[in-house]
């Protein structure tokens, strides 16, 4: 599936066989991607397919474990971003690195660590606004700006240094549909002029609207190198999540009884610049039934996390009903006495205090119900739970009563999952079970899960790894900007569905799937 | 090249202790060349600081009477700074606690109002400091407005509303016109412990703050609420602690508690109002507070050490012509060495060479 590609001179960017180890992991596994002057390539790939670590590679932010850069034909290394931008090399950041109380020639004049004077920035900004229509106002502070004029920002930083290549990672992600189109033409000029483009993304139309050639990621590995105009939404979905149908389970007799969660018309604004907005979520999970729902990261997840965790409360009480009583407005700690239980996606921080011990960690969701009575702690309940945690889930720690940031991430993993699924809760909510851990512990965790679904609770699993949730779900459905698609069995999903559904395409093209 | 930070993860108690041990060690050093090269003998002045205060017993007592605003005021700031909140302004809340408490004492002056005079002057220095203290709170709950200026700021209006009472309307009528109150009566003074002894009870409230605060913090549910607030922020909402809830509590218990070293001060030790209560005991304890490594029984001791140099400083102004500054200067090179000993246990310091980048 190549894309013809005229061959004039040497590419201005060449990665052969770039591969990036972390432990067990390989992020990078033999990687060839080329970039032609002026060219506008699309990098593709789920979240976790290693387009972060290779753009990182490339920009000199890590090193990678093997393989060679040529930049116009010749060897180098790329040891710091320094030396990136020496070469030419700009990039802007998903995350913006911006001071918010100084004005926008500052910000610029900072990153340029004092090349130029502020009156030389203010004047090339100028020049650089008009010349690509990207209207900033030199005075302005940074607070006061929206978010795609916080962008232009970074992009009129790098263009200052006329780079030939100009990295971008998830651009539109904090952008307005307007904005973005904005954002396009900017490219358009700049590819014309020769600086070339990689556009990190995983959003389609905006491929397809930009780029001739995309380079698709998967789990590490090139799977594709193709022109997303001449390919399908369904083929290239199906190259991104991979074309193998999972093992799908042969339908487990489960026979689900009450609804334990009901979310009904569950609406929230995003929380900060980066957050997404949830509009009229519906859900049931039933007793009995594993729920999972499926989406790119940045969909919303993290928000409908917090809604169903009481971290950040609904305006309604009925928006979300647990065990039949309406829960939307009640904090955390009510709806685990509500017998539910939650395990967020952040491990260290979120889940657990790293400084503290794992009988102390016990505290943080078990406080409400048990190990405390009356304001005082009971240490040694806490520490008999810790223990019996640690056992029953296969929790390998260094010592009895470690911190919890001694523990390798699956094993503390196990530890916060058993924590929850210990107190026999009749609903569990699960972000990113799995995640960053290794085969041994998701295996154990998977089990646990499917296990307190058998026994008769329901539990929930957000997740971005496909593989995982055809095989624990019982019925899922994808969450795509905010928005849920409908919940259906798992065995009426196939991958591609899923992949249509997880980039937004599914409803565009109606049910016909007919591309 | 450039120095790295790793943390080491066997850092042993034993190796804290001896460490505060070398920090002390190192800032008497440093002290002493100080002083050498003011032409002063290093030798003198540790005797002059040190020696002479401990070994009488009158100065001991003085010790004593020093550090106890100090430790009160310390052991409530440990509250807010275990949770990551930084009250700086427990000398405004020490300052509005003896205002408000004075108040009584002024009000029931002359009239043979009863034993209830005292106490009810303890709960209003409690109340008081704790009012002042919920403002900064309330405006960063409410408004996000950053605690560190307001509380700081509020020392400020504090200090001027004294000054403005004891040269107005609480002015002594007979006292020459001196910006002083009236002294107050025996009904509305705290008593010494011992017969004829300089020490107030105001000594046994700070130990018996030091021991209900060893409680709270190392058994209860809300001492530990303090510590994951402090610690790890999101793991304390999602424990379902509320950090409005934490962040009024706190301000309230080290305001409440700065308010009772205030007017435990002006009832116990100098016995009327006048423009300057406190020679910065609010700002010190802040040292006190991490010097005692925010550890209710370290804060006790750091608190009597901190007093040390006060009195020592005091002695030396006499005894050797040296200047109080130089007392300041040494608390604040006792606390910079405590608190590089911290460091230097708590992390392994290394120097690469750039470009290895992990």
């Amino acid at each position: 599936m190549k894309a013809d590609v005229p061959p004039s001179g040497p590419p201005l960017v060449e990665l052969k066989e770039i591969s990036k180890r972390y432990g067990d992991l390989l992020a990078n596994d033999g990687i060839d991607l080329s970039i032609e002057p002026g060219e506008i390539h699309a990098l593709l790939g789920e979240n976790g397919a290693g387009k972060s670590t290779l753009v990182k590679i490339l920009y000199g932010v890590i090193e990678p474990s093997a393989g060679e850069i040529r930049w116009q034909g010749r060897p180098v290394a790329i040891g710091s971003p320094v030396e990136a931008r020496t070469l030419g090399i700009g990039m802007v950041f998903q995350h913006f690195s911006l001071f918010d109380e100084l004005t926008v020639a500052e910000n610029i004049a900072v990153a340029l660590s004092g090349e130029w004077s502020l009156a030389t920035v203010r004047g090339k900004l100028g020049e650089i606004s008009r010349t690509y229509g990207l209207a900033l106002d030199a005075d302005r502070a940074v607070w006061t700006l929206s978010a795609g004029e916080r962008q232009r920002i970074e992009i009129v930083r790098c263009l200052l240094q006329k780079p030939r290549l100009l990295i971008l990672d998830e651009p539109t992600s904090v952008l307005t549909p307007q904005e973005a189109e904005h954002l396009f033409l900017t490219l358009d000029r700049l590819s014309a002029e020769g600086c070339s483009i990689l556009y990190i993304s995983h959003k389609l139309e905006e491929v397809r609207r930009l780029c001739r050639r995309a380079t698709i990621l998967r789990a590490g590995r090139v799977v594709a190198t193709i022109d997303p105009r001449a390919s399908s939404a369904r083929e290239i979905a199906a190259l991104m999540v991979g074309n193998e149908v999972g093992e799908i389970r042969a339908d487990a007799p489960h026979h689900p009884q009450g609804e334990m969660l009901k979310i009904s018309q569950l609406s929230m604004p995003p929380a900060g610049l980066h957050g997404q907005a949830l509009t009229g979520i519906n859900l049931v999970a039933r007793a009995g039934e594993v729920v999972g729902i499926a989406g790119i990261a940045g969909n919303g997840q993290t928000e409908l996390f917090a809604a169903l965790s009481g971290e950040r409360l609904a305006e309604r009480p009925d928006a979300v009903v647990i065990a039949g009583k309406p829960a939307g407005t009640l904090g955390i700690d009510a709806r685990r006495r509500l017998s539910a239980a939650f395990v967020p996606e952040e491990r260290l921080g979120h889940a657990a205090a790293p400084t503290h011990r794992l009988s102390e960690n016990t505290l943080i969701s078990h406080a409400a119900t048990e190990v405390s009575r009356t304001g005082f702690i009971l240490a040694n309940a806490a520490k008999r739970l810790a223990r019996t945690i640690i056992q029953s889930f296969d929790v390998r720690t260094p010592e009895g009563d470690p911190q919890a940031r001694k523990l390798s991430g699956g094993n503390l993993q196990k530890f916060v999952i058993g924590r929850e699924i210990i107190r026999k809760p009749r609903l569990l909510v699960v972000d990113q079970p799995t995640w960053g851990v290794d085969a041994g512990a998701a295996r154990l965790i998977r089990q646990a899960l499917v296990d307190l679904a058998r026994d008769g609770s329901a539990v929930v699993v957000v997740s971005q790894d496909l593989d995982e949730l055809f095989e624990v779900a019982d019925r899922m459905a994808v969450i795509h900007q905010g928005t849920m698609s409908p919940l259906k069995p798992i065995g009426e999903w196939t991958k591609e569905a899923v992949g249509l559904e997880m980039l937004g395409v599914a409803q565009a093209q109606g049910g016909a799937h007919a591309v | 090249m450039r120095f790295e930070l790793t943390p080491r993860t066997n850092a042993s108690v034993g190796m804290r202790v001896l460490a505060s041990v070398a920090a002390f060690i190192t800032a008497f050093l440093i002290a002493g060349l100080v002083i050498w090269i003011m032409g002063r003998s290093p030798v003198a002045a540790f005797d002059v600081y040190v020696l002479q205060p401990l070994s009488d017993p009158w100065a001991i007592q003085e010790l004593i009477v020093k550090a106890t605003p100090m430790a009160l005021i310390a052991i409530g700031l440990s509250y807010c700074f275990r949770a990551n909140l930084w009250n700086i302004g427990a000398e405004g809340q020490y300052v509005i606690g003896a205002v408000l408490g004075s108040w009584l004492a002024l009000k029931t002056h002359g009239t043979d109002a009863g034993f209830w005079v005292l106490p009810a002057m303890l709960l209003l220095g409690i109340v008081g400091g704790a009012l002042y203290g919920l403002i900064p709170a309330f405006l960063k709950t409410r408004f996000g407005v950053n605690e560190i200026l307001t509380s700081l700021m509020l020392v400020y209006v504090a200090q001027l509303v004294l000054d403005y009472l004891v040269r107005g309307p609480w002015r002594d009528p007979k006292g020459f016109n001196f910006p002083q109150s009236v002294t107050f009566d025996p009904a509305a003074t705290l008593p010494p412990v011992f017969e004829a002894g300089r020490v107030h009870y105001g000594a046994v409230f700070a130990v018996i703050a030091v021991l209900v605060t060893a409680v709270v913090l190392g058994r209860t549910l809300f001492g530990y609420r303090l510590k994951l607030t402090g610690d790890a922020p999101r793991a304390a909402r999602f424990a379902g602690f509320s950090s409005r809830a934490t962040t009024m509590a706190v301000f309230a218990i080290s305001g409440g508690l700065a308010g009772l070293a205030g007017i435990s001060e002006v009832a116990g030790q100098i016995g009327q109002l006048q423009p300057s209560i406190s020679p910065g005991y609010g700002f010190t304890a802040i040292t006190v507070a991490f010097l005692g490594r925010l550890n209710p029984i370290g804060i006790l001791i750091a608190s009597l050490v901190v007093a040390l140099t006060f009195i020592g400083g005091e002695s030396a102004q006499i005894l050797l012509k040296l200047p109080l500054d130089l007392t300041q200067a040494f608390q604040g090179i006792l606390l910079m060495c405590v608190l590089a000993a911290d460091a230097l246990v708590s992390y392994r310091i290394r120097l690469t060479t750039r470009g290895g980048g992990k």
